[in-house]
């Protein structure tokens, strides 16, 4: 009987509004001082949509425009230096460029590879540099040198994996050829090798507690964790997909491995079971950082997103838009910026803004003198002088100025010049809404050229579904549509404006009727879930019946 | 059913002001409007209402100054009489009994002593009018039958606008449809002009107005589609020009020339008066946004103030064209009150909407209207035909800290658009500030709109029905998780319900907030607002119910119903039956929020009906039957400032709070009883002042001070124990303001002048030893008796005495000559007059 649903309709709360002479303590000319104004366009507020301000995103957002370079290949692998100055080796194509943390034009570049390079990385005091190459051969730099100070022969295939152990003397390689190996870097032999993996190898970390200790992750779905003290692998996990890409927390109790479209999280102290399952990309997830304190995990894939997530509830907490298709990812030290490498060898950094940048900038405006302010302020007015009182000036808005002149036309250009600036909406809606009140919006629609047109129906087809402005809009569309369509065919800019409005609205068309199936379905599962509950009416009617009778009439209740 | 005779119903402030076009003294100082049955003063520079000119027993259709002289003014009346007052003193001082209805009245500096009316020319065909002219006798009588007329033109309208006198007198121009008349008195001969009924373009060319240069052969006509036309050259058939200026767009309302004929100033429905130079037609100033079209535009006879009424029941005072410098505002009933009539708790106000977009706060007490609180704060384009926001809906909580409004528009083809409005009092302001807004809180028309009345209880509610056959319960949500925000909490919706599918018509809360009845068509449901469950139903089929409501008080175990078929219901909600039901064409039924009874207006054979009684009793406390013609549909108790000490039966009803409605006329009516009747008597007596100044709330205030200081006076001369002048005396004061060209010569009177003074004086300082011996044995009274209260009185005797001795001796023989030297005088005076 009583069906409680969500209320519906917008409820805005406004702060304060001022009351012009409202007030009936001054009633003296409440009236007149009310009808000298004109009363401005309201702009209705409509409530936020979208994302709410939080912490992270002030966090996140706090960023300078990204600074671009053109690598010439897919950027595969980027690693940030241990030691300061936190340079960056960035791995693409047949080279490896190290840049500074600020500067734009490579520090160094080793281009001492046959074929394309992969993996190039940093040992922990910064000092060498280990590399894998398409042609099989690992190679390990000084960051001083350009030469290969050593290179590990015995991969058969492309090494795609490689790193150092923790006590800096041995060096892990992972390779397509199905088997990773360690290395001795004094001698360049062969120390350890594991052929367990199926499938290529293409990721894998060291541990940075333990000597012996590294994982790896393959083509073949798993996750391998080996202790080089032992022939086989020690634990092995069940990814699910192809793996992209590892990392360990830096307590080494959990694991983070990316494959598919998922981000999963293991705990290793636990025997490998896994935690979390994260499924926010839609594309494949390739690589994956912490922020340096460690509260945040981000993970960049080839659907050109990179998703911050709280390693508490593992919730997305920001997310960054790309150009292209992500392959790698970097943080350095205290965030201080972000590196991502794209498939179309761009590398994109950003630099967290300075706050004493800022500060500098308004501080080099010059302000004009106290005592310019001041001036006349302090005016006591004598006891014969005559005050004449200057009118207070109303400030308006461009379009309402136009429309306080009746120049229909004209507001509406002044308030899609503000859409086209300022991207609102709002103002546009609300200033068709008043001319629709006039009853002049057809005069103000009527007589635009093509370009005009044009701006017109973009905006239309930009906003046209948006459920806050649909009532508006339709109708605005409908008039327009009604004035011109003497014209169409005459240009072709406008004709691919319509075309594009047809398609937006079938589309939607199609979404609302999807909708309404799923309404009518949820409603037949309510109907048959819900307690059919007896409303005591039988009894009331009946006494009401019998009232009914005494009082002399005859119908019966219903 | 019995007639009370000392309980009638009163015509209670509120009439139009805007109905003829003002007239402004020639000081300027004040404004002459007809209003209602009477002509209202005001003063220019405070607004204020300084008389009523009250004794028509018509609807007053015009008011005139006379141009012989500026202190007195013509009024008629549909009455049939021709009245002559002195608005300074507001004194009736002739009336002419004309005997025919009177539409407009024209006077003429060049016509002394000739009025000129306007009355229809049978008493059957209303339709055609002329214009008369009445010889005015002189004569001594009070009223005076005016027998000579003569007919000056033979047809013209009924619309004042629409006549005008020429330069100096010497012609008369009159408009009507498409043809403008001048009739020149020299030749006895008459000129008429005609324009084509429809020109090229489809404007209209029906003429609206006419107006006369004061010293230029200039005719000005106002006309339908918006033109002015100046016509010059019109004493003769076929050499006459005209020339045209188009600005308005509407209509032209009104047209006027300043006294000089340096500007013509002109006004319409776009609200905005417009000033074009004579002979520089293309220079024009505007003066725009004054609030509602323009009716009327009056200006001083020195040209400093401008005066124009609107259609929303307003007068505005402009000076000099730039600065609105006050502003009369009567009762706004434009078309139709389209909100309830209500009662605001703070200011105690009657609230019903008044201009487009507003709603209006009316002081009952004062008959002024206190101010408009903008709901729905648009800009208003004045421009017929739009389709504009209007409040519909509004209702305040008991305690009159929420205001909510709903405002809808409807336009042809569109949606209907509608927004939820809700007001907080602001205590710092004394102003309504906007809290929430709620566009499209239902997909319908809201019906019906009411709070939770509860006095304890810590939520507010609010309940809306629609026609989209929901009522949905708006609640204040404290909202403490966006503190951080600044905005301290905003009204949400908290439940919606419905029937079956039926549309709500009425709701309302009960007197403790612990039900709500909502009725759906013929089913009246009623639901618990805590837990939002349907208590439940009663229904009295057939007929739909048109209005609910609960009992108070000692009531408050019933809810009535009226229904549209004419029966009115009681039910009993603790045995949930219907305790009794009567056939009653109800159109309106209101609750008296301060006792149990409850008002009925029935609508029955042309006219309405009153009933007045309480739920549990079987007969009526009050009934009148034709309290108007017509069917009131807005009614409202308003609580009175002090409670009657009424002990009759009939109506004790209207001791604690006031009955007012709404005629469909838009008159607002009162009832009232003969003792209040007595004391508004009473109090309009004392308040009477001889004196010629503006009876302004400052100068009563200051009387009143002075008076007091008067009565204080005695006993501060007791206290300095000086002689008192004689002051206060009959004698002296007549002395003194006897003019000094009747009083006898300064050494007749100084001689005797002087000699009363001696004599006063001898006799205060006997008295003063007296008083002071007196005044000794009190203190040892007071010291034997240690009460000091018993002593008191014969002080206050011994003042009395002393003061009485110092008069005395001017109440003898020296008053009896002053007198008859006075009467002498006058006598001479009279004498040499009458030679």
């Amino acid at each position: 009987m009583a069906s409680s649903c969500a209320p519906r309709g917008n409820v805005t709360t406004l702060n304060k509004f001022s009351l012009l002479g409202s007030s009936w303590s001054k009633t003296v000319f409440p009236i007149g001082t009310e009808m000298a104004s004109f009363k401005p366009t309201k702009v209705q507020v409509y409530p936020k949509l979208g994302e709410k301000v939080t912490q992270d995103t002030l966090y996140w957002k706090n960023y300078k425009a990204p600074v671009q370079i053109k690598e010439f290949g897919a950027i595969t692998n980027i690693d940030v230096s241990p030691v300061a100055p936190h340079n960056f080796a960035v791995t693409a194509f047949t080279r490896i460029h190290i840049y500074g943390a600020f500067s734009q034009e490579p520090v160094k570049t080793y281009t001492r590879f046959k074929d394309t390079a992969y993996c190039g990385r940093f040992r922990a005091d910064g000092q060498l540099l280990v590399a894998g190459c398409e042609d099989s051969v690992v190679r390990l730099f000084d960051v001083s040198g350009k030469v290969a100070l050593r290179m590990f022969k015995g991969h058969t295939k492309a090494v795609h994996v490689t790193d150092f152990t923790s006590d800096r003397y041995q060096i892990l390689t992972g390779s397509d050829d199905y088997t990773c190996r360690l290395w001795d870097m004094p001698n360049t032999t062969e120390l350890n090798r594991y052929q367990e993996h199926t499938d290529y190898i293409r990721c894998g970390v060291t541990s940075k507690l333990n000597r012996d200790l590294f994982i790896t992750g393959s083509y073949d779905h798993t996750l391998k964790v080996f202790d080089a003290r032992m022939e086989k692998s020690v634990m092995t996990m069940d990814h699910g997909h192809p793996v992209e890409s590892l990392l360990l927390y830096p307590s080494e109790g959990l694991l983070v491995s990316a494959g598919g479209r998922y981000v999963k999280i293991w705990d290793l102290l636990k025997g490998g079971q896994p935690l979390v399952s994260l499924k926010n990309h839609h594309k494949t997830v390739t690589s994956l950082c912490l922020s340096s304190n460690g509260q945040r995990l981000l993970s960049g894939s080839l659907d050109r997103h990179v998703k911050v997530y709280s390693t508490t509830n593992y919730k997305v907490v920001h997310n960054f838009d790309y150009a292209a298709s992500i392959l790698s990812l970097a943080l350095a030290p205290d965030d201080e910026s972000i590196v991502v490498g794209m498939t179309n060898g761009i590398l994109s950094m950003k630099h967290r803004k300075n706050p004493e940048d800022s500060k500098e900038v308004i501080q080099q405006r010059r302000r004009p003198s106290y005592r310019f302010f001041v001036k006349g302020k302090n005016y006591v007015p004598k006891q014969d002088d005559y005050l004449v009182s200057k009118p207070v000036k109303q400030h308006l808005a461009k379009y309402d100025k136009q429309l306080k002149k009746f120049n229909v036309s004209q507001a509406l250009d002044t308030a899609l010049e503000t859409w086209v600036r300022f991207r609102k909406p709002e103002v546009m809606v609300a200033v068709i809404k008043e001319l629709d009140r006039r009853g002049t919006l057809k005069n103000a629609l009527a007589g635009r050229d093509e370009q005009g047109l044009s701006q017109l129906l973009n905006f239309l087809v930009g906003n046209l579904v948006d459920p806050r402005f649909a009532p508006v809009l339709v109708t605005t569309a409908e008039m327009i549509l009604d004035i011109y369509q003497s014209v169409i065919g005459q240009s072709p800019v406008v004709d691919r404006q319509l075309l594009r409005l047809q398609d937006l609205l079938e589309r939607e068309i199609d979404y609302q009727q999807e909708l309404l199936e799923v309404l009518g379905m949820l409603d037949t599962m309510f109907a048959s879930s819900l307690p059919r509950k007896q409303v005591p009416c039988s009894a009331v009617s009946r006494s009401n019946g019998l009232a009914q009778r005494e009082a002399g009439t005859q119908l019966p209740a219903t | 059913m019995v007639e009370h005779g000392d309980v009638r119903v009163v015509h209670r402030g509120g009439s139009k002001i805007n109905f003829r076009e003002p007239v402004i003294s020639n000081d300027s100082s004040f404004l002459l409007c007809a209003s209602g049955d009477c002509v209202k003063v005001f003063s220019t520079a405070t607004e204020e209402c300084v008389h009523d000119l009250r004794g028509h027993s018509g609807l007053v259709t015009g008011v005139r100054l006379r141009p012989s002289n500026h202190l007195q003014v013509y009024s008629c009346s549909l009455d049939g009489t021709v009245r002559l007052w002195d608005f300074t003193d507001g004194i009736l001082i002739k009336t002419y009994v004309i005997g025919y209805p009177i539409y407009s009245i024209y006077t003429s500096a060049n016509h002394e002593g000739v009025i000129f009316i306007v009355t229809a020319k049978s008493d059957q065909g209303s339709e055609l009018f002329q214009l008369v002219a009445v010889q005015l006798r002189q004569c001594a009588e009070q009223v005076v039958e005016a027998r000579e007329f003569s007919a000056v033109l033979p047809d013209v309208t009924s619309k004042p606008a629409a006549i005008d006198f020429g330069r100096g007198g010497e012609y008369i121009a009159s408009v009507k449809a498409q043809q403008l008349e001048v009739f020149f008195f020299k030749k006895q001969k008459s000129y008429r002009f005609f324009l084509r009924e429809d020109n090229k373009k489809g404007g209209k060319n029906t003429f609206t107005c006419v107006v006369c240069h004061p010293k230029d052969d200039c005719i000005a006509t106002g006309h339908e589609d918006g033109k002015i036309r100046l016509w010059r050259n019109f004493n003769q058939k076929k050499e006459y020009t005209y020339s045209t200026m188009h600005w308005h767009h509407g209509a032209v309302g009104s047209l006027c020339f300043t006294p000089e004929g340096t500007n013509l100033l002109s006004g319409g429905v776009e609200s905005v008066l417009v000033q074009w130079r004579y002979n520089q037609e293309s220079e024009k100033d505007f003066l725009p946004r004054l609030g509602a079209a323009i009716t009327h535009i009056v200006v001083s006879p020195d040209g400093a103030l401008f005066c124009t009424s609107h259609s929303d029941n307003k007068i505005t005072i402009i000076q000099s064209c730039v600065k609105v410098s006050a502003v009369i505002q009567g009762l706004v009933n434009g078309d139709g009150v389209r909100t309830d009539l209500m009662v605001d708790p703070h200011s105690k106000a009657m609230v019903l909407n008044g201009k487009p977009g507003h709603l209006q706060f009316y002081s009952l007490q004062r008959d002024k209207l206190l101010y408009n609180l903008d709901i729905v704060q648009q800009e208003y384009i004045h421009e017929e035909g739009l389709q504009q926001f209007e409040v519909v809906k509004a209702a305040f909580t008991s305690s009159g800290d929420w205001l909510a409004t709903v405002e809808e528009r409807q336009q042809k083809a569109a949606d209907l658009e509608l927004n939820l409005k809700l007001w907080a009092f602001d205590e710092q302001t004394q102003s309504f500030v906007l809290n929430t807004t709620i566009s499209a809180p239902h997909e319908a028309r809201i019906t019906a709109m009411c709070f939770c009345h509860a006095a304890g209880s810590q939520t507010t509610m609010l309940v809306s029905t629609s026609k989209d056959g929901h009522f949905k319960a708006w609640q204040l949500a404290e909202a403490a998780h966006t503190q951080d925000e600044g905005s301290s909490s905003s009204w949400s919706c908290d439940f919606v319900g419905s029937y079956h599918g039926l549309v709500p018509e009425s709701c309302c809360f009960s007197a403790d907030g612990s039900l709500l009845a909502v009725s759906f068509q013929e089913v009246v449901t009623v639901w618990s607002p805590s837990s939002w469950e349907l208590l439940t139903t009663l229904s009295q089929p057939p007929g739909a119910i048109r209005h609910l409501c609960f009992g108070r008080l000692s009531c408050s175990k019933y809810l009535l119903g009226a229904t549209d078929n004419s029966l009115l219901c009681c039910w009993n909600l603790l045995t949930c039956s219907l305790e009794w039901s009567t056939a009653m064409a109800t159109s309106l039924l209101l609750v008296d929020p301060l006792s149990e009874n409850i008002a009925a207006f029935c609508y029955q054979a042309g006219s309405t009906d009153l009933f007045v009684f309480k739920p549990n009793e079987p007969r009526p406390l009050f009934s009148q039957k034709a309290v108007c013609s017509g069917k009131v549909n807005r009614a409202v108790f308003a609580p009175r400032e002090e409670m009657l000490e009424s002990c009759e039966e009939s109506s004790q009803w209207l001791n604690r709070s006031q009955l007012y409605f709404l005629t469909p006329y838009m008159d607002l009516m009162t009832f009232s009883t003969k003792a209040e009747e007595d004391k508004l008597m009473a109090s309009s007596k004392q308040l009477v002042i001889d004196d010629s100044i503006a009876m302004t709330p400052f100068s009563l205030l200051l009387g009143k001070h002075r008076q007091q200081q008067e009565n204080q006076d005695p006993l501060s001369v007791l206290s300095a124990e000086r002689s008192p002048l004689p002051q206060g005396s009959a004698a002296i004061k007549e002395l003194l303001q006897t003019p000094a060209h009747v009083l006898p010569s300064t050494s007749f009177l100084c001689s005797l002048f002087v000699q009363s003074l001696l004599i006063s004086v001898t006799d205060s300082r006997e008295e003063d030893k007296h008083v002071e011996e007196e005044m000794e044995s009190d203190k040892e009274n007071s010291d034997e008796e240690m009460e000091s209260g018993t002593s008191r009185p014969e002080g206050g005797s011994v003042v009395d005495q002393y003061v009485h001795a110092a008069d005395r001796p001017l109440t003898k023989a020296q008053i009896r000559e002053v007198r008859r030297v006075k009467k002498l005088d006058q006598g001479w005076m009279s004498n040499i007059l009458d030679t």
